[in-house]
């Protein structure tokens, strides 16, 4: 019997090398993150495990560390939480701590310093982590007792999970990028529609689609429940990593006959630029309808793990060009690492920003989690590139978030309301 | 393990309802536990200490939400002993287990209500209603996730491996 990409690097991460779907597994883990929010929890459950013995940190360099939630620091318990990381770090003397200032959204920044390889056997403390899929990693998110685990033990127990292959075909339309590709999945196959399961994504839509487009694809596989996305390398994904010895990574593919739980097909010449309602990301409606229903909206966000890379703000930046963020809203935009901030410079976008009339931030979460640097009031709508809606997530119990692609939300940050560059 | 019934005929019960997270300032479980579950059901602790409630069962995607391990750490010091739902959010799911309180994924819900008296096996893998007298097959917990529970949770498995290399 065939098997799954994410059955076999699971299996090779194992002593039991008969492992299939379905079976529970002690895997040994090429890398663990946490960060401001989720690692302080970690470091008491570390502590606990290793007090009375001389044991230290599984392996310095496999640990990774990034404030980036509530960061630079934005009150006295968040510059407190921060602390705890530096402590631990410079304690351990962890390789990857990423001070303020050099710390990105988690999820930009560790493929982008290509912390994270295909074939390895990734976990954070974050329900995202999800996104390195796109590299042909296994990768996904735990709570903070198992990063605690995995920062002593070096191992993480997981439930081999089914697979769900996704096929895209077709051609895109005009404006279609991975963030309508996996918001149509989601409104597809709902919120729950992949609980425990592999999403992987295949089709020549695929093979075709940006590295960036990618990560956005697997960040959001999560959200329907998915235990992790993935995507078979290929030449795209090897040339993301050209800098990088190509003996230091390995290449799985699933086989031909591999046993999928279920397969599900998408024409998506059918498939128009997606919005997602308030409250939940499976909430979506096409454009076309969108654009009639004229959702003023005051606030938009580019950003985020899913949506604050430099090609993300590169669509915004040619769909804004001259024009002015409209006099109603705010648009906040917010490169989602130092480099891709540094690159938005040179390239112009961040002046044609702000001349704009938009807010630029330095890299951080902050709004994505309704944590800082833009927090909705009552009865405020915003529209997102972030990825998930959630009641009160942005803010305010009573305010409204929307998700979108950066090109849908850089035409509505112009026209005031939710729309499409071509209306 | 025995114990009695308060069911949630609710689909999605997000780590949100179980523990506010305005509540998340203070990670000692005792205040978590007393604000266990108050914005699904303000009278949770009322009902759960008149019925003698130690059972949680619910409708499916329960935990959804968020990756907070302050949910389930609520729940046990609520002084609940297993969840019965037809399917979990993944990491509340792993969470759960990692701080040792066994939660069991059955569908048919509809045959177990509030106040009913359940006797649940693990290693069988069968549950008892001994109220409506009937028995269903609950499905083995993997040994694996069995051993974590019995040890009191993952801290405890992991501080036993450190100490036997
Ligand atoms: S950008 Fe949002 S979703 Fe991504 S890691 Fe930060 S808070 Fe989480």
């Amino acid at each position: 019997m065939g098997l799954t990409i994410t059955e076999k690097i699971l299996r090779d991460h194992t002593d039991n090398k008969n492992a299939v779907a379905g079976d529970i597994i002690l895997a040994n883990v090429d890398k663990c993150l946490g960060n401001d929010i989720t690692a302080p929890i970690s470091f008491d459950v570390f502590d606990k495990i290793i007090e009375g013995t001389n044991k230290g940190v599984f392996d310095r360099e496999k640990i990774i560390l990034t404030p980036d939630h509530f960061t630079p620091n934005k009150d006295v318990a968040s510059a407190m939480q921060s602390k705890k990381l530096k402590d631990f770090s410079y304690k351990h003397k962890i390789l990857y701590y990423f001070e303020m200032g050099r710390v990105g959204i988690e999820h930009c920044l560790i493929p982008q310093e290509k912390l994270v390889l295909p074939g390895e056997v990734f976990i954070g403390a974050d329900s995202h982590t999800c996104t390195y899929g796109a590299l042909g990693a296994f990768s996904t998110g735990v709570g903070s007792t198992d990063l605690g685990v995995a920062m002593a033990l070096g191992k993480c127990w997981f439930k081999i999970p089914e697979s769900i292959k996704f096929i895209y075909t077709g051609k895109l339309n005009k404006w279609v990028s991975g963030k309508d590709l996996i918001l149509y999945t989601i409104g597809q196959i709902g919120v729950d529609g992949a609980t425990y399961k592999a999403m992987e994504f295949t089709g020549d839509v695929i093979e075709k689609l940006s590295m960036a487009n990618r990560f956005t694809m697997c960040n959001m596989a999560t959200e329907a429940g998915g235990k992790n996305g993935i995507i078979p390398p290929d030449n795209i994904t090897k040339n993301y990593l050209k800098d990088v010895e190509e003996n230091k990574y390995k290449i799985y593919n699933s086989d031909k006959d591999a046993q999928y739980e279920d397969i599900i097909e998408f024409d998506c010449s059918k498939v128009e630029p997606q919005v997602a309602f308030p409250h939940l990301p499976e909430n979506t409606k096409p454009i076309s309808e969108v654009h009639n229903m004229q959702i003023e909206i005051d606030q938009v966000v580019i950003g985020s793990c899913t949506n604050g890379r430099l090609e993300d703000l590169e669509i915004a930046a040619k769909i804004i060009g001259n024009n002015k963020i409209n006099s109603k809203l705010r648009c906040i935009v917010i490169p989602g690492t130092q480099e891709i901030y540094l690159e938005a410079i040179k390239k112009g976008y961040i002046e044609l920003f702000v001349r704009s009339g938009a807010i630029v931030s330095t890299p951080t979460c902050g709004p994505c989690l309704g944590g800082h640097m833009g927090i909705l009031a009552a009865n405020e709508r915003a529209l997102s590139t972030t990825n998930r809606n959630f009641l009160g997530r942005m803010g305010h119990i009573e305010s409204k978030v929307y998700l979108s692609s950066p090109a849908i939300a850089a035409a509505s940050a112009i026209k005031g309301y939710i729309t499409s560059p071509d209306y | 393990m025995r114990g009695i019934v308060l069911k949630y005929n609710q689909k999605n019960i997000n780590t949100d309802l179980i523990i506010p997270a305005r509540y998340l300032n203070d990670s000692d479980p005792e205040h978590l536990g007393l604000h266990c579950m108050e914005d699904l059901d303000h009278d949770f602790k009322q009902k759960k200490d008149n019925l003698k409630a130690t059972i949680i069962v619910a409708d499916s995607n329960f935990g959804s939400g968020s990756s907070r391990e302050q949910a389930p750490i609520a729940l046990k010091a609520a002084g609940i002993i297993c969840i019965i739902a037809p399917s979990y959010a993944r990491i509340f799911y792993r969470n759960a287990i990692n701080i040792g309180l066994p939660i069991i994924e059955f569908d048919d819900i509809s045959k177990i209500n509030t106040g009913d008296e359940l006797e649940i096996n693990f290693e069988d893998g069968t549950m008892n209603n001994i109220s409506n007298k009937s028995e269903f097959k609950i499905g083995k917990m993997p040994k694996f996730l069995q051993e974590i529970i019995s040890i009191g949770g993952l801290v405890n498995f992991a501080k036993k491996i450190i100490l036997e290399k």
